[in-house]
C-alpha cells in the first residue's frame, strides 16, 4: 500500500483539492452559525490560518459560508484554528476603538496531549504515539466525558482526535459558550487530579473523604489500569520504571511491605497510595490554559495535521474502543479515493446554468462519500442533529417570546 | 463626566443611620459626606494598615481557624476598626476608608486583585462572625436567595453530600439546610472540589454559604473598581488628591522593578555567574533548564524574561539571549523570529496593548500559575518535593542545619522566609535585614551585600529605597496641604 503513504512534501498539491472538493464546509457553517439564534454568531468569529512556511494569519472572518469557502480555497491553510466570537468582525479590529474588541464567547474546550505523560509512558516518548499508549486517550476521554455531562449538566460534547498525538473536546452547549474565564478556570481545575512540574515526584495526593468526582473517574482507570499499566507498559517488569513506582509508596510502607508481605492488603487497606499511583498513571492531563481563555485558538475539527496528513477528524464514542488513530485517514488517502473510478456513477447532465450550482453542491457531497472521511461527517452530522434540536428549542422560545408583545 | 442633577442630595442623617445599621455591607453606597482632606489622609493610612495586617496574618495562620480570628479580633481592635455590634464610628471609619483605599487601588490590575483579596479576607472574617440568624438576615437582605433542597432528595444524595464537603466541619452535613445553586455561583466551590455537583448545580450546606456571598462581594467589588479606574482620570486633574492617592498606593507594593534603572549595565556572559550567585533559587532554575533544554515553556519565559528586564537586560539583549538559547535547541532562528520574538518585545511593551510588563512579585510566583508537566517556573520552595528541594540545597552546598532550617519553614508554608533564609545561609549574613517579596529585590540586595555591586556590575546597582516591611506607616507627601472640604462623593457617581 506504498501509495497511501503521506509525504509532507505533497500537502500544497492536495491542500487544493481538499477544500475544493472535500472539506465539509456546510457541515462546518451549520455548526459555527448555531442555528443563527444569535445575531453575527458566525460572522464574529474568528479563524486563524497558518499557511506554507509556517505563516500565520489571525483575525481571519467571514460572513457567509460562501465567502469562507471562497478563502479556504484561495488560501489552501495547512492549518485551521478557530477562536472566540468577538464584539466586532475580527478581520476589522483594527478599525475598531482599543479596549473595545473583546472576546464575547466561544466553546469550552479541552486539550490533551499524550506528550504530558512522558514519565508514564515507557513505550514512545515526545511527539511519538502508539496503540498501546493511546489507551491513555480513550481513559482520558471516559472520564471527562462522564464528568462533563453527569457533573457539569452539559449535553454537546465533540471529541476530536487531533491528527497527530493527542485529542480535543469542544462543548457546545449554549451556557458552556458563554461560560466567563473565572468559570471555565473552575471547570477546568476541578477536572485536574494531577498536578505539579518536573520537580514534584508524586503528582496525585488524596485526602478524607474522597469526592464523588473522584470515586466515579477511579472507577474509569481501574478498568483500563492493568491492561494499560501492567501489561501495555509493563511498569512493575522493568527495573527503570519499577522504581518510578516505588517511589510514589511512601517509606514506611515500604518497609513494612518488606517485613509483613503477608499481610499486605490488611495493611494497605487505609491508604490511598495504589488509588493515587493509578491516577498519576492514567488520569487525564489537562493543558489548563487552553480551557481557560475565551479567546484561546485551537486546532479545528477536519484541518489537516501538516505533519501525519491525518485528517482531525470527530470521534463517535459509541465506537469509542475501537478508535484506532493509525487508521484515521490521511489527506493522500481521500485524495487518492477521490480518483478511483467508481462504479456506476456516470455524471448526471447538467442542462442549463440554474442547476450549475445545485450540481456543484451534489457532486461535493457525492465525493467526500467515496472517500474514508463519509464515516466521520456522517457522525458529525449526526452530532449536528442533537445540538440542532436545542437551538430549535431555543428559537422557539424567542418566537413565543414575541408574540407576547 | 457628571451629571449634577444625578447627583442623590438625600436626607443624610437617615442614610447614614441605615448605612450603618449593620455591621457587615456589600459597600454598596459611596460616603456622601463631606471630610477633610487631613481625615481622607488618616482613614487612608489606618485602612491601609488594617489590609497590610490581614495580609499578614493570612501568610502567617491558616485563614478560618481559630488562631486566625483570634489574632484578627484583637487587631481589628487595636486598629479601631469595627467587629462588634453597635460601633457607629468606627463602621463610619470602615466604610469611607474603603472607598478612599478604592481610589488609590483601582489604578492598575496587581495594585486592583491585591485589594480585592486583602477586602475579601476582611469580609469572610466579619461574615464568619455573624450568628447563623444574622448570616440568613444578610443574604436575604442583599438579595441573595437561593432555593434549599427537599428532605428526601437530601436522603437520596447524603452520601454524596457528606463525601464532598468541607472536612471537619461543626454541625454534621445531615443537620443542615442544603441550597442548590448554579455552579457558576460557586466558582471557588467548584474549583477545590469542595462540594457536590450534580447536572450543573452545586449543593452547599448551609454553612459554607459564606463561599457563595464571598463569590459575590468579589465579583461586585470588581466590577466597581473597573468603574472607579474609568473615572479616574477626574481623580488625576486634581492635584490635592493625586499625589495622594499614588502615594497611597505605592506604599503597599513599593517598588515594582519595571522602571529599568539599570539598563545595560549587564553584559550577557555575566548572566552565568550572577545566577549562580545572586538569583534567587527560581530564577536559577529557570536558567538552568533554558541552559540545560535551549528552550522553556510560556510560564518560564514569563516569569523569567521578566526578571531579566527587571535586572536591566535591554530589550536587544534579551532577544540576542533568547535566541542564542534556542536556536541551539529545536527551534530554528526563522522560528524564532516568527514565533518567539514578539512575546519578548511583548514584555518590554513593545508589541500588542504596549503594557509595559512588571516583573512578577514572590506573591505571583507562588500563588498564580502552578507549574505543571515540562514546567520549571514558579517558586521552588513552594511547588518541589521537600525531597527534591532538599538535595537541590545540598547540590548548592547549603549545611545540613542550614537545609533543615529551610525545610521547617518550609513546612510551615512560610516560602518567603525560606527564602530568605536560603539568602543569609549563602550571603553569610545573620539577619538579611529586609523583608523579602520580590525576586529581583532578592538580587538587588545581594548585589548589595558582594560588594556594592562593584565587582559584578559595570557600575554600581542603583538601590531602590527600601521598602517598608509589614505594617510600617507611609509618609505622606500631603502634610501641609491645607484643610479643603473634599466631596468624596463626586468621584463615585458613576461608579
Ligand atoms: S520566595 Fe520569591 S524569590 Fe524566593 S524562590 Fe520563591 S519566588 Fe523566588
Ligand atoms: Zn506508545
Amino acid at each position: 500500500m506504498l501509495t497511501l503513504d503521506y509525504d509532507p512534501a505533497s500537502l500544497p498539491d492536495l491542500l487544493p483539492l481538499y477544500y475544493r472538493r472535500l472539506f465539509p464546509f456546510a457541515q462546518y457553517y451549520r455548526w459555527l452559525n448555531y442555528g443563527g439564534v444569535q445575531k453575527n454568531y458566525f460572522q464574529n468569529r474568528e479563524f486563524s490560518f497558518t499557511l506554507k512556511d509556517d505563516i500565520y494569519v489571525r483575525y481571519q472572518s467571514f460572513t457567509t459560508q460562501g465567502e469562507l469557502e471562497k478563502e479556504m480555497q484561495k488560501m489552501n491553510p495547512y492549518k485551521i484554528d478557530i477562536g472566540a466570537v468577538y464584539s466586532h468582525r475580527p478581520n476589522q479590529h483594527n478599525t475598531v476603538k482599543s479596549g473595545s474588541f473583546q472576546a464575547l464567547e466561544k466553546e469550552l474546550v479541552f486539550d490533551i496531549d499524550m506528550t504530558d505523560y512522558d514519565d508514564v509512558r515507557s513505550c514512545c516518548s515526545a511527539a511519538d504515539i502508539c496503540s498501546k499508549c493511546w489507551t491513555l486517550m480513550t481513559i482520558a476521554i471516559r472520564i471527562l466525558d462522564r464528568a462533563l455531562r453527569e457533573d457539569f449538566g452539559f449535553q454537546h460534547l465533540l471529541w476530536v482526535y487531533s491528527g497527530r498525538r493527542g485529542i480535543h473536546c469542544w462543548v457546545c452547549d449554549e451556557a458552556a459558550r458563554k461560560l466567563s474565564v473565572a468559570a471555565r478556570s473552575a471547570v477546568a481545575e476541578y477536572l485536574s487530579l494531577v498536578k505539579g512540574g518536573e520537580d514534584t515526584v508524586k503528582k496525585v495526593i488524596l485526602s478524607d473523604p474522597i469526592h464523588p468526582f473522584i470515586k466515579e473517574s477511579l472507577t474509569v482507570v481501574e478498568r483500563y489500569f492493568s491492561r494499560y499499566a501492567l501489561h501495555e507498559q509493563d511498569i512493575l517488569g522493568r527495573k527503570e520504571t519499577l522504581d518510578k513506582v516505588l517511589a510514589l509508596v511512601p517509606e514506611d510502607i515500604l518497609k513494612q511491605t518488606l517485613k509483613i508481605l503477608t499481610c499486605l492488603l490488611i495493611q494497605f487497606n487505609n491508604h490511598h497510595f495504589e488509588k493515587e499511583i493509578m491516577l498519576q498513571y492514567c488520569y487525564p492531563r489537562l493543558d489548563v490554559n487552553v480551557s481557560k481563555g475565551v479567546n484561546h485558538l485551537l486546532k479545528s475539527p477536519f484541518s489537516v495535521h501538516p505533519k501525519t496528513g491525518r485528517i482531525s477528524v470527530p470521534i463517535d464514542l459509541k465506537e469509542l474502543e475501537k478508535f484506532d488513530p493509525f487508521a484515521v485517514p490521511t489527506i493522500s488517502l481521500i485524495c487518492e479515493e477521490l480518483d478511483r473510478p467508481k462504479p456506476g456513477e456516470d455524471d448526471e447532465k447538467v442542462d442549463d446554468k440554474e442547476n450549475e450550482k445545485d450540481a456543484v453542491e451534489r457532486r461535493k457531497i457525492r465525493d467526500y462519500k467515496r472517500t474514508s472521511l463519509a464515516k466521520y461527517v456522517r457522525y458529525f452530522d449526526q452530532f449536528l442533529d442533537d445540538v440542532a434540536r436545542s437551538w430549535k428549542g431555543e428559537l422557539l422560545r424567542k418566537s413565543d417570546l414575541q408574540k407576547e408583545f | 463626566m457628571q451629571f449634577p442633577g444625578r447627583r442623590r442630595k438625600l436626607n443624610t442623617n437617615s442614610v447614614q443611620g441605615e448605612l450603618y445599621e449593620h455591621l457587615l455591607q456589600f459597600y454598596g453606597q459611596p460616603p456622601i459626606e463631606n471630610i477633610s482632606l487631613t481625615e481622607f489622609e488618616t482613614l487612608a493610612v489606618e485602612r491601609l494598615k488594617l489590609l497590610k495586617t490581614v495580609e499578614n496574618v493570612g501568610i502567617s495562620h491558616v485563614k478560618v481557624s481559630e488562631e486566625y480570628k483570634k489574632k484578627l479580633d484583637s487587631e481589628f481592635k487595636n486598629l479601631n476598626f469595627p467587629n462588634k455590634e453597635s460601633e457607629y464610628d468606627k463602621r463610619r471609619k470602615d466604610h469611607i476608608s474603603h472607598f478612599i483605599l478604592r481610589l488609590a487601588y483601582c489604578q492598575t490590575e496587581d495594585l486592583r486583585r491585591w485589594f480585592i483579596q486583602q477586602e475579601v479576607d476582611i469580609f469572610r472574617y466579619r461574615f464568619n462572625d455573624l450568628k447563623p440568624k444574622h448570616k440568613l438576615e444578610f443574604l436575604h437582605r442583599n438579595d441573595l436567595q437561593y432555593g434549599t433542597i427537599g428532605a428526601e432528595e437530601k436522603q437520596t444524595l447524603m452520601d454524596k453530600l457528606v463525601n464532598s464537603s468541607y472536612a471537619g466541619s461543626g454541625t454534621k452535613v445531615e443537620d443542615q439546610d442544603i441550597y442548590k445553586v448554579p455552579f457558576q455561583d460557586a466558582l471557588d466551590l467548584v474549583r477545590t472540589r469542595k462540594v457536590y455537583l450534580k447536572a450543573g448545580y452545586v449543593y452547599i450546606p448551609h454553612q459554607d454559604i459564606v463561599t457563595i456571598v464571598l463569590n459575590d462581594f468579589r465579583t461586585r467589588l470588581s466590577k466597581a473598581m473597573a468603574l472607579t479606574a474609568r473615572s479616574l482620570p477626574i481623580v488625576h486633574s486634581d492635584e490635592r488628591l493625586q499625589p495622594l492617592l499614588s502615594h497611597l498606593s505605592h506604599a503597599y507594593v513599593g517598588q515594582d522593578y519595571s522602571i529599568q534603572k539599570n539598563v545595560g549595565k549587564i553584559s550577557l556572559d555575566q548572566i552565568d555567574s550572577l545566577s549562580g550567585k545572586s538569583f534567587p533559587l527560581c530564577m536559577r532554575q529557570l536558567h538552568q533548564s533554558l541552559r540545560e533544554h535551549h528552550h522553556l515553556r510560556h510560564g518560564g519565559r514569563m516569569q523569567y524574561g521578566l526578571f531579566l528586564k527587571g535586572i536591566g537586560l535591554s530589550l536587544e539583549q534579551a532577544l540576542q539571549f533568547w535566541r542564542s538559547e534556542f536556536i541551539r535547541g529545536k527551534v530554528d532562528a526563522d522560528k524564532f523570529d516568527k514565533q518567539y520574538a514578539y512575546s519578548i518585545r511583548h514584555i518590554f511593551g513593545k508589541e500588542g496593548r504596549r503594557a509595559d510588563y512588571t516583573p512578577y512579585s514572590c506573591m505571583k510566583v507562588i500563588l498564580s500559575n502552578m507549574p505543571s508537566q515540562g514546567d520549571y517556573h514558579g517558586c521552588p520552595f513552594r511547588h518541589s518535593d521537600p525531597e527534591l528541594l532538599k538535595q537541590k540545597l545540598q547540590f548548592y552546598k547549603v549545611s545540613p542545619s542550614g537545609i533543615s532550617q529551610i525545610l521547617e519553614l518550609v513546612k510551615g508554608m512560610h516560602y518567603q522566609l525560606a527564602c530568605q533564609k536560603y539568602f543569609e545561609l549563602t550571603h553569610n549574613v545573620e539577619d538579611a535585614n529586609f523583608s523579602l517579596n520580590h525576586p529581583n529585590q532578592y538580587f538587588i540586595e545581594s548585589q548589595r551585600l558582594l560588594g556594592g555591586g562593584g565587582k559584578d556590575l559595570k557600575r554600581e546597582v542603583e538601590t531602590p529605597q527600601k521598602t517598608k516591611p509589614a505594617a510600617a506607616a507611609p509618609e505622606l507627601t500631603a502634610k501641609d496641604v491645607p484643610e479643603i472640604m473634599e466631596d468624596l462623593d463626586s468621584f463615585f457617581q458613576d461608579a
